[in-house]
């Protein structure tokens, strides 16, 4: 992590560093969290009376993978006929009572294990309430007082190599609401509750963002941890990971500013265009001599602003109590420890390990360790059979450059690549061992990709085993010089025409001559 | 603690209760009844103690993560005044 290059000049050593330091140097802060926070003027919003700090911080709606829903024995599954996958209790029928899901609460448990947070052996549920169609209850269950998971932090890979820590306040368990549709009829709304009462951790940030970059890394990172615990499918196009976004603007220095809130953007796109918005909204208003006054805002990603919701004044009276129907949520660390024993290796432990046991650049690591499929290839190409390990460097490019450049063209997914990792590790052991050149390896991947087939079978029943041959290669060389006495000649006062020889003896033996011996031979031979 | 009648109003509104004007005065009154004997409540002590969250001593209960219920989209709509193709229908909200 490159702290002390973001503390800026003079500005390291500042107190409650909270946001940039490093976890094991870490000062914990007593509020003054990010108002302390050292700047980056990289960051900063330049307008024509000076500087601006954007400062966010984001609740992320993250529907827990489970196949039942929160509270009742109803189906979670996306897409059914309407009110198919709803129980009497999803539908607030009088008299249902709620019963938890024992696994929606272990998945709130592992993803506070994954975001390194406290868990809280006691948590207790609460009525929020307001009415809207959706929300057959009147109220949702939630989280307020007391919630499963407490602080935790997410370390956020930027473009350009840099990371920031960033914090988490809490994440609580709380139950979806139904779906409007208010294009189905002139003056009607339908009502679809499949999905009323399926479980979604809330995921809450500190307002340790400082750009729409790191807002959208930090929510791409959370992303991939959810995908690697297996306890969100990160689906946002299914809605299955939602973001409201807080978004406030400040002179450098001074202290946080009113926020304003944008409710339910769902692509990591929208996510960096709203706060853009929202941010050149505020600074406008205020340096027109108005105050940003706190309310919740959507993203209208046509026009690209963001406008004020109509029925605000109030939208933050929620009175929320303890839920009769449900006694505190209680367990012990054993419980935690069961469940800690069984986490899988997560993305930021995955990227340390391919940096030390491959030798792989921070870079190479991340694009790797992005998604949990991907690294399992990479993995599978970079380890052989008998469990010895092939030249990481070499399986990284294959699997980055060739492989994911190809899938990519042909819009394909990892799982659904023709090319195998044990094929792709056969043509890495091929080029290592000096049986192939890269330029054959290429073509060689090709073959694999549209043909398919044993990588070493393939090099030699096509022939296209590199000559290594120092006879055959003298011949070829020869042969070429002999044709071109004029150029030959020119070489000696002009070494360049090198390459030009190098091209034809290649050409004459199909590509593969060593390109290697091929160069020192015709330096010998032309006398360069 | 007690409510005025501003309060009281707003009260109504959140829980969607219609309240009539005349109404008022007299909800006022029964709800300042109501927070006068919580008051009362408040001069126990009660230091040290837990809060009390069921008079039982039971653990919250737990579900296994099995699909039990649904398919019953008829029943779920069959008290709705107004449904189409197993929707509810409501007036139109659109923010």
């Amino acid at each position: 992590m490159r702290a002390a290059a973001r503390d800026g000049k003079g500005l390291k050593g500042i107190g409650g560093l909270d946001r940039k330091s490093h976890p094991a140097n870490k000062q914990r802060t007593n509020g003054a969290g990010p108002m302390n926070s050292p700047l980056d003027h990289k960051k900063l919003l330049k307008s024509a009376t000076g500087d601006w700090e954007i400062v966010i911080g984001m609740e992320i709606h993250a529907q827990v993978t489970s196949q039942a829903k929160l509270f009742s024995g109803a189906s979670t599954a996306f897409g059914g006929e309407p009110n198919s996958h709803v129980s009497f209790i999803d539908a607030a029928m009088p008299g249902m009572l709620p019963v938890i899901n024992e696994e929606c609460v272990r998945q709130a448990i592992r993803t506070g294990l994954g975001l390194k947070a406290k868990i809280n052996h006691r948590s207790v549920f609460d009525r929020k309430n307001y009415f809207y169609p959706d929300l057959p209850q009147g109220y949702q269950i939630s989280q307020y007082k007391s919630p499963i998971v407490g602080e935790g932090e997410v370390i956020v890979d930027l473009p350009e190599g840099e990371r920031i820590r960033v914090g988490i306040e809490r994440l609580h368990l709380e139950q979806d609401a139904g779906k409007s549709l208010h294009d189905q009829h002139a003056t009607m709304s339908h009502v679809d509750l499949n999905r009323s009462g399926v479980a979604l951790m809330e995921i809450v940030s500190k307002p340790d963002l400082r750009s729409a970059e790191e807002a959208r890394a930090y929510v791409t990172k959370l992303r991939t941890i959810l995908r690697y615990l297996g306890t969100c499918d990160g689906d946002m196009e299914k809605g299955n990971l939602r973001a409201d976004v807080n978004v406030s603007v400040r002179r450098p220095g001074e202290p946080l500013g009113t926020r304003c809130e944008i409710k339910n953007v769902n692509s990591i796109r929208f996510i960096g265009q709203a706060i853009e918005a929202e941010a050149r909204r505020q600074i406008g208003v205020i340096e027109d001599g108005g105050s940003i006054e706190q309310e919740t805002r959507l993203f209208d990603p046509v026009k690209g602003e963001t406008r004020a919701m109509r029925s605000k004044e109030e939208a933050h009276d929620y009175r929320y109590f303890p839920d009769p129907d449900l006694l505190p949520l209680e367990f012990d660390q054993a419980y935690v420890d069961e469940l800690a024993s069984q986490l899988p290796e997560l993305p930021d432990a995955k990227r340390a390990r391919f940096i030390t046991e491959y030798a792989l650049s921070a870079y190479d690591a991340s694009v790797l360790v992005a998604e949990r499929a991907n690294a399992d290839y990479f993995e599978a190409v970079a380890k052989r059979d008998d469990g010895k390990s092939r030249d990481g460097k070499a399986a990284a490019n294959w699997v980055i450059n060739e492989l994911f450049g190809r899938l990519n063209k042909e819009g394909r997914a990892i799982d659904a690549s023709p090319v195998s990792a044990a094929q792709l590790g056969g043509l890495v052991d091929l080029i290592g061992e000096g049986a192939i050149s890269g330029k054959i390896a290429k073509e060689l991947f090709e073959i694999l990709w549209n043909e398919g087939g044993d990588p070493r079978e393939l090099v030699e029943k096509r022939g296209l085993r590199q000559v290594t041959d120092m006879g055959a290669i003298e011949a070829a060389i020869d042969a070429v010089i002999a044709a071109n006495q004029d150029k030959a000649e020119q070489a000696k006062a002009k070494p360049t025409l090198i390459g030009w020889f190098v091209g034809q003896v290649m050409k004459s033996t199909g590509g593969k001559a060593n390109p290697q011996a091929v160069n020192e031979l015709l330096r010998q031979k032309l006398g360069i | 603690m007690s409510v005025d009648a501003t309060t009281v109003k707003r009260v109504a509104h959140l829980a969607r209760i219609a309240l009539p004007e005349a109404e008022v005065e007299r909800m006022q009154g029964e709800l300042n009844a109501i927070l006068g004997f919580v008051e009362e409540l408040a001069k126990v002590d009660v230091e040290g103690v837990e809060p009390m969250t069921s008079v039982t001593p039971m653990r919250l209960k737990q579900r296994a993560d099995v699909v039990t219920e649904g398919n019953i989209a008829d029943a779920i709509i069959a008290n709705a005044p107004l449904s189409d193709d197993h929707y509810f229908m409501v007036p139109k909200v659109v923010e």
